[in-house]
């Protein structure tokens, strides 16, 4: 995504200090929001309630590489957001992993249908990345802006307030700068935070994504950013890109995928893959759930929605056996749907370049190696005409 | 020969692109054919001495199985053929063929077609490749039947 | 693509419609008809009206209320005025549906998904000939469709062939169907792969029907549903008789557990087929699906 701040941007960015961020914090509990942001858990950086900087995760950095994610702490580190992702993304706040879509009860010879209560407290994150907010856009597709929209994550999704802050240690996992999904990010949010560290002070370049994102910023003590800021952020937001060693072609990934069905990497992959589905649940555009209906002792009826995964061999069954057997199948699945058939689907890539799948798959599969793989043999069919992807 | 009888082979859609000569020496052994409804085209373990072209009705292929009496495999009818036995040794025939209503058809003398291809490898081999496409089709629909599509294959 | 700045675009709530997709409306059994060993037609009306409005082909997800829900499509014709499925008992749900008693309740959300588009493009009688190929229960998507070509043909639409082929003579099903079908102007045959003594029909795979039916396969189309192996060669033998692949619709079957596009079961490559099917063309990117190996 462009690092360079559009012109018409002006004198809307500002600049806040770290009391400043304490103060926007406070501001958005004080409109009745429930804070929550980036805290240091036991071994992970994990999503929980933000009260004030001090529960964000000072001088903690991550260390993600294939299969394998430690945190380490430095008490000299200022930095507020020196790391790049944890393993839980914020599509649970929306997208709980476990939902009651209604209840039914027996009345008299009927059965009264009850929607769970709507009202909820709104939420404010403090600390999204930008492949996150991109992943979250990638969600509202499937999930409000098809035939039928979900209205408990609509609702959810409309009264959330997201302040993002750029990334400027992306990990050796991440792979978002080909995926046009960070480490900047423009538009999505309420406000969008990046953080400096310099001699100039520590410091966070804000700037208000929406009418409500422009109060809030307007209600905190800030000043207007100078040259110096905007250099700092342009220079912070290319060195990021720079140092992503990982890459997908995000305009070419999804023909690719499409005449290459029959590769022979499939069954390679497969040798490795133990269909865990670890990819899947901390996939932050992953949305496949299962339905099941259940009746307590009183004949009170339960629908619930929870995530599965198209690894689960129970995904594709079709009354005697599953369509998806082999594990080669399955990845193929996964794989072709994310990066290939999700434009035909739904006209954007499902893949962010977040590289949780490759942190968290048991073996080091890594997405961007295995496209690499299939490109490396490309097996270009004559008379299939491509018809997936970017244009 | 007639040339009634020979206009009558060459319509038939087995015939299909069998050229003048092969035609001829086909009908050259060919008769018409009438067969009750009931009656056997051929019956299991007897000589098979012919080749039919069905012209019109249906004709089953069936085998006796005790206590299940006569089990229908396949119907054929218009356009098809019935009987290869008569084309590889030991010339016998494996089923029942039996008419399941007024069955018009070309009987083609075994034998007779048998010695004509020997001496005519042009028409053998045009015979022959008709006979394979017609196996191949047959043992295509039989192999799709064996996958019993419409059966109950839940897990029990 | 749309260019990712597009895609951070959020709309507004009011830009949307609201919609509670995954209640059901409560419908009590009318009617209860045995169709074969295991296959069951229920009738169905709202406990409260309106009735739903549904073109054929569609399918609906039907509650056995504490159960479970599965996706079945409709049996009848809008213009019979009553919402018929007819149903196979091979799982939970739809064991407990095919036991269900008239008077009883069933959860139906729908209609979902796409139909036979049994009207012409421009919205009026078809006047090619339709080819119908069914397959066990299969026949049961089809029979609203039948109904309703059959209703066509005394207003110009073309000639109506019905190729049926079963297991066995008794998993036959919508016998009277297929007789008043017949009486209205239909030409229809039957086949089987397994026949009893009784059975003075066919026997054989239902392509074998295809040949002496008497239709004129470069002006007609064809709606097939049953198997999916018997609709891959019934669609490849029509095509080698001369029909457009675009001309020849299958209904096809996944996994489907919510009908409206969230849960990700019944993709089938760049199809989810509750919203892209069940009903679709078997024109190039189809067939390469369907004989795409998945195991």
């Amino acid at each position: 995504m462009a690092a360079d701040l559009p012109p018409d941007l002006g004198d809307s960015v500002v600049v806040l200090t770290v009391q400043g961020l304490d103060e926007l914090v406070t501001r958005l509990s004080a409109l009745g929001y429930e804070v929550k942001g980036p805290t240091r858990g036991e071994s992970a950086i994990v999503p929980g309630s933000v009260k004030s900087s001090d529960d964000l995760p000072r001088g903690v950095h991550d260390v993600q590489s294939p299969g394998s994610y430690r945190i380490v702490h430095n008490d000299d580190d200022e930095e507020l957001f020196g790391w790049a992702v944890g393993p839980e993304s914020w599509k649970k706040e929306y997208f709980p992993s476990s939902q009651v879509m209604w209840r039914g009860e027996v009345v008299g010879d009927t059965v009264v249908f009850r929607q769970p209560d709507r009202s909820h407290t709104p939420l404010a994150i403090v600390g999204a990345r930008p492949c996150e907010v991109v992943a979250l856009r990638i969600l509202d597709r499937v999930l409000e802006e098809g035939v039928h929209r979900d209205a408990r994550y609509s609702d959810r999704r409309d009264s959330s307030f997201i302040a993002v802050v750029e990334c400027a240690s992306p990990a050796d996992t991440c792979f978002c700068a080909s995926m046009q999904s960070g480490p900047g990010i423009d538009q999505g949010f309420d406000v969008a935070l990046t953080e400096l560290n310099d001699e100039h002070g520590h410091r966070f370049i804000a700037r208000s994504g929406s009418p409500r994102g422009a109060d809030v910023l307007s209600s905190v003590p800030t000043r207007p950013a100078n040259e110096l800021d905007l250099e700092a952020r342009t220079l912070l937001l290319e060195t990021a890109s720079r140092a992503m060693s990982r890459s997908l072609p995000y305009g070419e990934v999804a023909n690719l995928l499409a005449r290459n069905v029959d590769h022979p990497r499939w069954t390679e992959v497969a040798e490795r893959c133990l269909s865990c589905g670890n990819c899947t649940s901390v996939c932050p555009t992953c949305f496949c759930s299962d339905v099941h209906d259940t009746t307590d002792v009183g004949g009170a009826i339960e629908r619930r929605r929870t995530w599965s995964s198209c690894f689960d061999l129970e995904h594709s069954y079709l009354h005697g056996g599953s369509v998806h057997e082999s594990s080669a199948s399955r990845y193929r699945q996964w794989m072709t749907h994310k990066l290939s058939t999700w434009w035909d689907q739904f006209d954007s890539t499902g893949c962010v370049g977040c590289g949780r799948c490759i942190v968290w798959c048991p073996v080091g599969i890594d997405i961007t190696e295995e496209v690499a793989a299939i490109a490396a043999r490309d097996e270009v069919r004559v008379g299939v005409p491509s018809r997936r992807g970017a244009s | 020969m007639s040339t009634a009888m020979k206009d009558l082979v060459e319509a038939h859609p087995f015939m299909t692109s069998m050229n003048e000569e092969s035609i001829e020496l086909v009908s050259g052994c060919a008769r018409n054919v009438v067969f009750a409804p009931g009656s056997l085209l051929c019956a299991e373990g007897g000589d098979a001495d012919t080749f039919y072209l069905l012209r019109r009705g249906q004709v089953s292929i069936s085998a006796h199985v005790p206590g299940r009496g006569s089990v229908v495999i396949e119907t054929v009818g218009a356009g098809d053929v019935v009987g290869w036995s008569w084309l590889v040794p030991p010339y016998r025939w494996t089923f029942d063929a039996r008419a399941m209503d007024a069955v018009g058809c070309i009987a083609i003398d075994g034998a007779c077609l048998r010695v004509k291809a020997l001496t005519n490898p042009s028409l053998g081999f045009a015979l022959l490749s008709k006979v394979s496409m017609t196996l191949l089709e047959r043992l295509q629909a039989t192999r799709m039947r064996l996958l019993d599509l419409y059966g109950d294959h839940r897990v029990k | 693509m749309s260019s990712d700045r597009t895609l951070l675009m959020r709309p507004s709530p009011a830009a949307r419609e609201s919609l509670s997709a995954l209640t059901p409306i409560l419908h009590r059994v009318v009617e209860r008809i045995g169709e074969t060993n295991d296959i069951t037609t229920l009738a169905l009306e709202p406990l409260e009206p309106p009735s739903m409005n549904f073109r054929c082909g569609q399918f609906n997800m039907l509650s056995a209320l504490g159960v479970g829900e599965i996706a079945i499509s409709m049996s009848s014709a809008p213009h019979e005025r009553m919402l018929r499925h007819s149903i196979r008992d091979v799982g939970a749900v739809s064991h407990a549906l095919c036991q269900s008693s008239v008077g009883d309740l069933v959860g139906v959300r729908g209609p979902f998904g796409s139909d036979w588009r049994v009207e012409s493009a421009r919205g009026d009688v078809d006047q090619r000939d339709t080819v119908v190929v069914a397959g066990g229960i299969g026949l049961a998507p089809l029979r609203g469709a039948v109904e309703e070509l059959v209703r066509d043909t005394q207003r110009g639409g073309g000639r109506i062939f019905i190729l049926v082929g079963a297991r066995e003579p008794s998993q036959i099903v919508f016998r009277a169907d297929l007789e008043s079908w017949k009486a209205r102007g239909a030409k229809v045959s039957l086949t089987v792969d397994l026949a009893t003594s009784e059975w003075d029909g066919r026997v054989g795979l239902v392509t074998t029907l295809l040949a002496d039916a008497g239709f004129d396969a470069t002006n007609s189309r064809a709606m097939l549903c049953g198997p999916e192996v018997m609709m891959r060669f019934t669609a490849r033998a029509l095509i080698d008789l001369g029909m457009d692949p675009e001309g020849i619709l299958v209904s096809l079957e996944r996994n489907m557990q919510c009908g409206v596009g969230w849960c990700g079961h019944c993709q089938l490559g760049p199809l989810l087929l509750c919203r892209d099917g069940p009903v679709v063309p078997y024109a190039g990117l189809v067939s390469q699906l369907l004989t795409q190996r998945e195991r």
